[in-house]
């Protein structure tokens, strides 16, 4: 999909600045952004780097673990078909806490781990329900720290980078509850997942 | 703020955790910082395709024409207009969403409300189509059911979300 809306945006970008009487500008744009983008990338590595560094000291003395357990409990409510002391159980408990953890390295294998694990009893050729649940998880995954986010506002001058935390955990939480209320209605309705080729 | 101490206080535990638990803390910082480093690279080229994308995309003019075609809508829902791009391009792509964040801190100063909305909207959301590829990709299966829908009622919910609180109490 991606490669279409590039591709379409800067056609259409060049089509349409020749119409508007806007082609010294879009020739500016086209000279400076790549430059821009390169110091974008330089200024956020710091932020970036420091974190993944202490998310690493998490993931290697246990916090992840420990929070993994904490989180069990609900992901039982989720999923509540799944043998809780199963492979599938286990991974994505972790899967979940990494990324809580903005360990997206780490937290893609185990929720591909996990993906596995729920194929091999899946009967039909369709997502089950579980399989919907773990992407949904994933999709609209709350973050502890943003670090993206946060780097690109410190280096652009930022007074206050850290102000945003409590509202995107807001925001995350509430996208998550939506997620799976949702999943829960679509998948009770259908009965029948196969609906969509 | 209280949201100053976050970022200490997850340090200050996750340090502590390390020592107690005798782990070589330097050493392990120093891999996972060196993951980051990969991070960024892996990332740079489709930022620096995407940033020209969008500068173009923003100088010739066509992203205020569409987001003036929504504008109806969006003054409605009281949502900044220059956030809108946020909607479509989020689900879609983690870099292109940070293009378009770097484009309105550009416009709008890093300081500015509308930064602060945009920010929020970025960082609360993943990157939908991607995690679906990636997860459905490894098993194999093409009929999602209704992962899609919701996922993206999910996205809405969380962006919605995210303007309405940062525009109340931001």
């Amino acid at each position: 999909m991606l490669p279409y809306i590039w591709g379409a945006m800067i056609i259409i970008s060049v089509v349409f600045s020749v119409l508007n009487n806007t082609q010294e500008q879009l020739n500016a744009a086209v000279l400076d952004s790549a430059g821009e983008a390169v110091e974008l990338v330089i200024s956020m590595c710091g932020t970036v780097c420091l974190w993944s560094g202490i998310m690493e000291i998490a993931d290697k003395s246990g916090v992840t673990k420990f929070v993994s357990k904490l989180l069990s409990p609900i992901t039982g409510k989720l999923f509540p078909s799944l043998d809780k002391k199963g492979d599938a159980f286990r991974a994505i408990n972790m899967n979940i806490t990494a990324n809580l953890f903005g360990l997206g390295n780490a937290a893609t294998p185990l929720g591909i781990k996990a993906m596995q694990c729920l194929q091999k009893e899946n009967v039909s050729s369709c997502a089950s329900r579980d399989m919907i649940m773990l992407v949904i998880l994933n999709t609209t995954s709350v973050q502890l720290i943003p670090t993206m986010i946060l780097s690109l506002l410190q280096s652009a001058g930022c007074s206050d980078p850290s102000g945003i935390i409590p509202f995107t955990w807001a925001a995350s939480v509430t996208g998550l509850v939506c997620g799976v209320i949702s999943v829960m209605i679509f998948t009770k309705r259908e009965g029948k997942l196969c609906t969509r080729r | 703020m209280y949201a100053s101490m976050i970022i200490p206080a997850v340090m200050l535990l996750i340090i502590s955790v390390g020592l107690i638990q005798r782990q070589p803390v330097f050493t392990l910082f120093c891999d996972g910082a060196k993951e980051g480093l990969h991070t960024m690279y892996s990332i740079a080229p489709s930022l620096i395709g995407l940033i020209t994308a969008i500068g173009m995309f923003k100088a010739s003019g066509v992203l205020d024409f569409l987001t003036s075609l929504l504008l109806p809508v969006t003054a409605l829902a009281d949502i900044p207009e220059q956030v809108t791009p946020l909607f479509f391009l989020k689900p879609i792509s983690g870099s292109g969403s940070l293009a378009i964040l770097n484009n309105i801190i550009n416009e709008n100063g890093a300081d500015s409300i509308v930064t602060k909305i945009a920010s929020v909207m970025t960082g609360s959301t993943e990157t939908t189509f991607y995690c679906i590829a990636v997860y459905y990709g490894a098993v194999r299966i093409n009929k999602t059911g209704c992962t899609i829908p919701c996922a993206l009622i999910g996205d809405f919910a969380g962006m919605m979300t995210a303007i309405i609180l940062t525009s109340r109490f931001g």
